[in-house]
């Protein structure tokens, strides 16, 4: 893939000023507490929390967390990709089942995956299981409806080209269905990917499986607020990861898709 | 399709699993699972009456300030941004960071800065639901089409006209999108701001119901949540329908030919 070329400058400037715009942040996050605008009990100054968060990135316990919360992202969000690719192959391939799954789907999928919370803690108690059930909940639906959004959109022509020269169903899947549903797919996929994220940390946080979250709720009942800040910021960063790795793996896998290369003017 | 039909594909799976379920749970005397009628009756029996004005109402009330407040100020801060090029510049790594925050961790911090009170609740709904909205207004104003846009120069056309004439309209489908997931992430934050830190609201109740063994009670907030979802979706439907009809009509049209 060719990079276009442009002037470094107005670049080189955009990039210079949101640098500006983060130190911009930490300065005011710092000035806040100082001048007793909002008591450093409740906002500590952020040199305070960079320095503890420092420190986290040395501790072993810490990166048992992340490694904890991380293995329940990845878990739920494979399980969940699977089932939906799965479920939305069988489904989309049949205009019967297409229809008869319509008010079913549209009526589980805004079922909030909070409200399971209850049920996980009732079966699984705080094990990973509970932190997996609401993951994959979640997960599902995103990539599901992206899936099917994608199978309507196959081009009908297309499919029956593929028909008439004697392909059959596999084939056709394999070789109509899932290239024209792959962008669509991987949309799903990237939106699941931080929903997995918020849900796994949400049943850390909520039910005490062993994570980030946990660890959140603990430091803020413990009264270590600036180490609650510090999780709180590692958070956010391992969702800027997750968000920077599923642009870049759909930027890999879509590679050939005219959305991707650019040569089509849009 | 013949209106039969219709009906028969609309409520046809949706039977048939009810059925399902009630074959299955005919004899079993299993503590978990709840049967269909008895489900329904104390379905009404908790949520209907004097729980529907104090844990209910009070949740719906919050979750729609939250939502209204954080699409208003979305919408309103994403035209501001996506607008101006250097405080595009300067703010977006920083809103990207804010939007990767997982919005649930925020609810213990919001707890200590504000107390554990309704405008912190509404605070949380507030500070996890306005990132879609902002970020898709933002990337809206940015990629409005060149051509309108030199057009409305060379009219004169600038400020408030320009504004509510031209960018609105223009983005208007960017912000649905947004608010579509924002509507998602208020609801999860409502169940959640009270599952954490409250002593009343639906969250809670349910909970509460958990931590009593109250089994059917339990899945019948389940359901009572489930419902709100579905309402908040029909809602957002209804709504979307009305306000973006010009634009489904436009991409039928370049869709046929």
């Amino acid at each position: 893939m060719k990079k276009q070329r442009s002037p470094a400058g107005p670049r080189a400037k955009a990039l210079g000023l949101g640098i500006g715009g983060i130190v911009l942040f930490f300065l005011i996050w710092e000035a806040t507490p100082r001048l007793g605008l909002v008591s450093d009990r409740y906002l500590p100054p952020a040199s305070e929390v960079l320095v503890r968060l420092a420190q986290y990135f040395t501790e072993a316990a810490f990166w048992k967390d992340v490694a904890d919360t991380m293995t329940s992202w990845a878990l739920g969000l494979a399980i969940a990709t699977v089932a939906a690719i799965v479920v939305g192959l069988i489904i989309g391939s049949s205009r019967f089942l297409r229809r008869a799954t319509h008010t079913t789907i549209e009526f589980l999928r805004p079922i909030p995956s909070v409200a399971l919370i209850p049920l996980a803690v009732l079966i699984f108690g705080t094990s990973i299981e509970s932190t997996l059930l609401l993951v994959v909940y979640a997960s599902f639906w995103q990539v599901l409806l992206q899936l099917l959004y994608g199978i309507a959109d196959v081009d009908a022509v297309a499919n029956d080209t593929a028909k008439s020269y004697g392909l059959g169903r596999l084939a056709r899947v394999r070789y109509v269905i899932w290239p024209t549903a792959l962008p669509y797919l991987m949309t799903g996929l990237r939106l699941a990917a931080a929903v997995a994220l918020i849900l796994a940390i949400t049943a850390e946080l909520i039910i005490g499986t062993p994570g980030l979250g946990k660890q959140i709720a603990l430091t803020q009942s413990g009264g270590a607020i600036s180490s609650m800040y510090a999780l709180v910021l590692a958070t956010g960063l391992i969702g800027v990861l997750i968000n920077l790795a599923a642009r870049i793996i759909e930027k890999r896998v879509l590679s050939w898709h005219p959305s991707v290369r650019g040569e089509v003017v849009l | 399709m013949s209106p039969l039909k219709r009906v028969a594909y609309f409520f046809g799976l949706p039977i048939v699993l009810i059925v399902l379920w009630w074959a299955l749970s005919f004899g079993s005397t299993n503590f978990f699972v709840p049967k269909p009628f008895e489900l329904a009756q104390t379905l009404w029996t908790t949520w209907i009456g004097e729980r529907f004005f104090e844990d209910v109402l009070p949740s719906l009330g919050r979750l729609a300030v939250g939502l209204l407040f954080a699409i208003g100020l979305g919408i309103v801060l994403g035209l501001l941004i996506g607008s101006t090029r250097w405080l595009r510049n300067l703010l977006e790594p920083m809103l990207e960071f804010f939007r990767a925050i997982p919005p649930p961790v925020l609810v213990p911090l919001l707890m200590l800065l504000i107390g554990v009170n309704d405008s912190m609740k509404v605070a949380v709904i507030i500070s996890g639901a306005i990132w879609p909205v902002l970020l898709n207004t933002v990337e809206g104003v940015r990629a409005v089409d060149s051509v309108l846009n030199d057009s409305c120069r060379s009219y004169g056309i600038r400020g408030f006209a320009r504004i509510r004439y031209f960018v609105l309209p223009a983005v208007t489908p960017q912000i649905m999108a947004g608010v579509r997931q924002s509507l998602s992430i208020g609801l999860i934050l409502m169940v959640i701001s009270e599952m954490f830190a409250s002593s009343s609201g639906l969250g809670f109740t349910i909970v509460q119901f958990q931590r009593n063994f109250a089994i059917p009670e339990m899945w019948s907030g389940i359901v009572v949540l489930g419902l709100i979802g579905l309402g908040l979706a029909l809602i957002f439907q209804f709504v979307e329908r009305r306000v973006l009809h010009w634009y489904h009509g436009l991409k039928e049209i370049t869709h046929d030919s």
